[in-house]
């Protein structure tokens, strides 16, 4: 099955020209979800002001074209909102926001979902609030391989 | 179009125009069914009857060993569930590899959940097989070894002959999926022991859609499709005379050029594969570099996807494949990878070039520094290789740190 053609062109266009990629120093809230082993790793970075409002959202990840793109169809999502308001962004509304994605590739933006609320909930941690709704991430990283030998060197 | 660079011929390859010729005739004018009775049929008949003995005379076979089928994988079907029935009562195991096609794979795992066992040997980390390995999984029972002569995802060739004279030795059939390597290396079936060996049309410009399989005269197989009498009664329906006759030109051409475009397609890979290494960190090379068949690169880019590579190379223009989880619907990563010992997290970032003759120097140096533009960026966004440069603190570049 061809990706190119079972992706929609929102998809297409976060994936090729994904928006706020990078990272952020000092970070209000940094989440890190998925699974290297499966292939999907995304690490989302929140800056979020006194008044509870998400400043800026960065993104890192590893993963296939469904997955970066729906980190940074995630990130979009998130800027601007209250921290409450940022919980709305959901898996389903990543989703929509894309204009869908093929089957196969629901679990990436689940996986933004889960990134969104790892962050939160580092915030939440470092400023000692409850976020309703708000429950501790899944980290399910594996450890990353031992260093891999190169041939020829 | 005229920039696309293909080089995924592992997948398919372009039909050649010699070969789309001697078929074009076929179609309107010489459309009898081969097996009817009238002079206007006979004509054809005949003419498929030469194409199966250039086929047959191509790896040392009689004109009666060669079914023409519908393609690889059904000749692959074909060869381990015809002996697994037709020996049933001598034995219920049969002993292949971990880096088989599914075609072979699959359908072993079919006669499991009928019966069989099935022992799946694993390779080293250049993809070979261990001929003593192999002889040590023998039983009383085992009634088939397959082993395919070159891996599809990776290029390495196995030592089949070798492997077929164990297997003799025992008294057991040699299958041998051979759909990557028939009319890319020199293949005989008497000196290399086979007993069945399957191909394709469409792997050596061919068409799409005829395939074949191989039969040593006197092994015991069922027949595969009953309700005529095409292909000795073995494997009924209409002959695609087109698609055979095809097939055979596609053979004559590879025969007749078959060292000068090894070398040529050899040269090609061997630039792509020092281009890749020596441009990009961090790149392993899957498979053997000897052993290998002439037109396949694989690589492995650490700290990458590789559908997202897929994705972004077809976006400059460049037909390629990966072994990634992504690309086939799955989580796990290719099962040769996997079985040549990269870690899950490695084999995602796989990516396969298969050259051919049509590929040009200038095009694999297109390739090479496309792919180094796209690793660069896929790594500037993938938090592994953040983690890992500050683990390591060998910084962007740090060529021959690990």
């Amino acid at each position: 099955m061809s990706q190119v053609t079972e992706y929609s062109d929102k998809v297409m266009d976060h994936f090729s020209n994904p928006r706020n990629v990078g990272e952020i120093e000092n970070a209000s809230g940094v989440g890190t979800v998925g699974n290297a082993k499966c292939g999907d790793i995304m690490r989302m970075y929140l800056d979020i002001d006194d008044d509870r409002i998400v400043r800026d959202a960065k993104f890192k990840t590893f993963g296939c074209g469904a997955a970066i793109a729906t980190s940074s169809m995630a990130t979009e999502l998130v800027k601007g909102k209250s921290i409450e308001d940022a919980m709305t962004v959901t898996n389903k509304a990543v989703m929509e926001a894309l204009d869908g994605l093929p089957p196969v590739k629901v679990h990436c933006s689940l996986l933004a979902e889960q990134a969104i609320h790892a962050a939160l909930w580092d915030y939440a941690q470092k400023e000692n609030i409850v976020i309703d709704g708000l429950k501790p991430p899944v980290n399910d990283i594996e450890e990353t391989e031992e260093y891999y030998q190169m041939p020829g060197e | 179009m005229s920039d696309l660079i293909y080089m995924d011929n592992a997948a398919t390859t372009r039909v050649a125009p010699e070969v789309l010729n001697a078929m074009l005739p076929y179609f309107c004018e010489q459309y009898g069914n081969p097996s009817s009775a009238y002079a206007f049929s006979g004509k054809i008949a005949e003419n498929v009857a030469e194409a199966r003995r250039t086929i047959a005379g191509f790896i040392g076979a009689k004109e009666r060993e060669i079914y023409f089928t519908a393609g690889g994988s059904e000749s692959d079907n074909w060869a381990i569930k015809g002996v697994a029935d037709a020996l049933r009562e001598k034995g219920n195991h049969i002993i292949t590899t971990a880096i088989e096609h599914h075609a072979v794979l699959h359908t072993c795992e079919f006669l499991e959940k009928h019966g069989f066992e099935v022992t799946y040997l694993p390779v080293d980390s250049r993809g070979f097989v261990d001929p003593k390995a192999l002889e040590g999984a023998i039983k009383p029972s085992t009634v088939l070894i397959s082993v395919m002569t070159a891996n599809n995802e990776i290029g390495t060739i196995e030592p089949i002959a070798q492997i077929g004279k164990t297997a003799h030795e025992h008294g057991i059939l040699f299958h041998t999926d051979a759909v990557q390597a028939f009319g890319h290396i020199p293949i005989d079936v008497d000196k290399m022991n086979i007993d069945m060996l399957s191909a394709s049309a469409h792997k050596l410009n061919g068409p799409k859609g005829v395939g074949l399989l191989y039969v040593r005269t006197g092994t015991r197989i069922s027949n595969l499709i009953h309700g005529g009498a095409q292909e000795y009664g073995r494997r009924a329906g209409t002959v695609n005379a087109a698609g055979i006759i095809g097939f055979a030109e596609a053979v004559r051409l590879a025969a007749s050029e078959m060292d000068k475009v090894s070398a040529y397609e050899a040269s090609l890979r061997d630039r792509l594969i020092r281009k890749v290494t020596e441009e990009i960190p961090y790149t392993i090379v899957n498979g053997d570099l000897k052993e290998r068949l002439s037109n396949n690169a694989s690589f492995c880019f650490r700290f990458i996807e590789g559908e997202s590579l897929l994705l972004l190379l077809d976006k400059s223009g460049i037909c390629a494949s990966s072994g990634s989880a992504c690309t086939s619907g799955s989580l796990d990563p290719s099962h040769v990878l996997l079985a040549i010992g990269l870690p899950h997290e490695t084999a995602h970032g796989s990516l396969r070039l298969t050259l051919s003759k049509e590929n040009t120097e200038e095009e694999v140096d297109r390739v090479a520094e496309t792919l180094r533009q796209i690793v660069e960026r896929l790594r500037s966004m993938s938090p592994l290789y953040a983690d890992f440069c500050s683990a390591s603190s060998v910084g962007d570049k740090g060529k021959g740190a690990i």
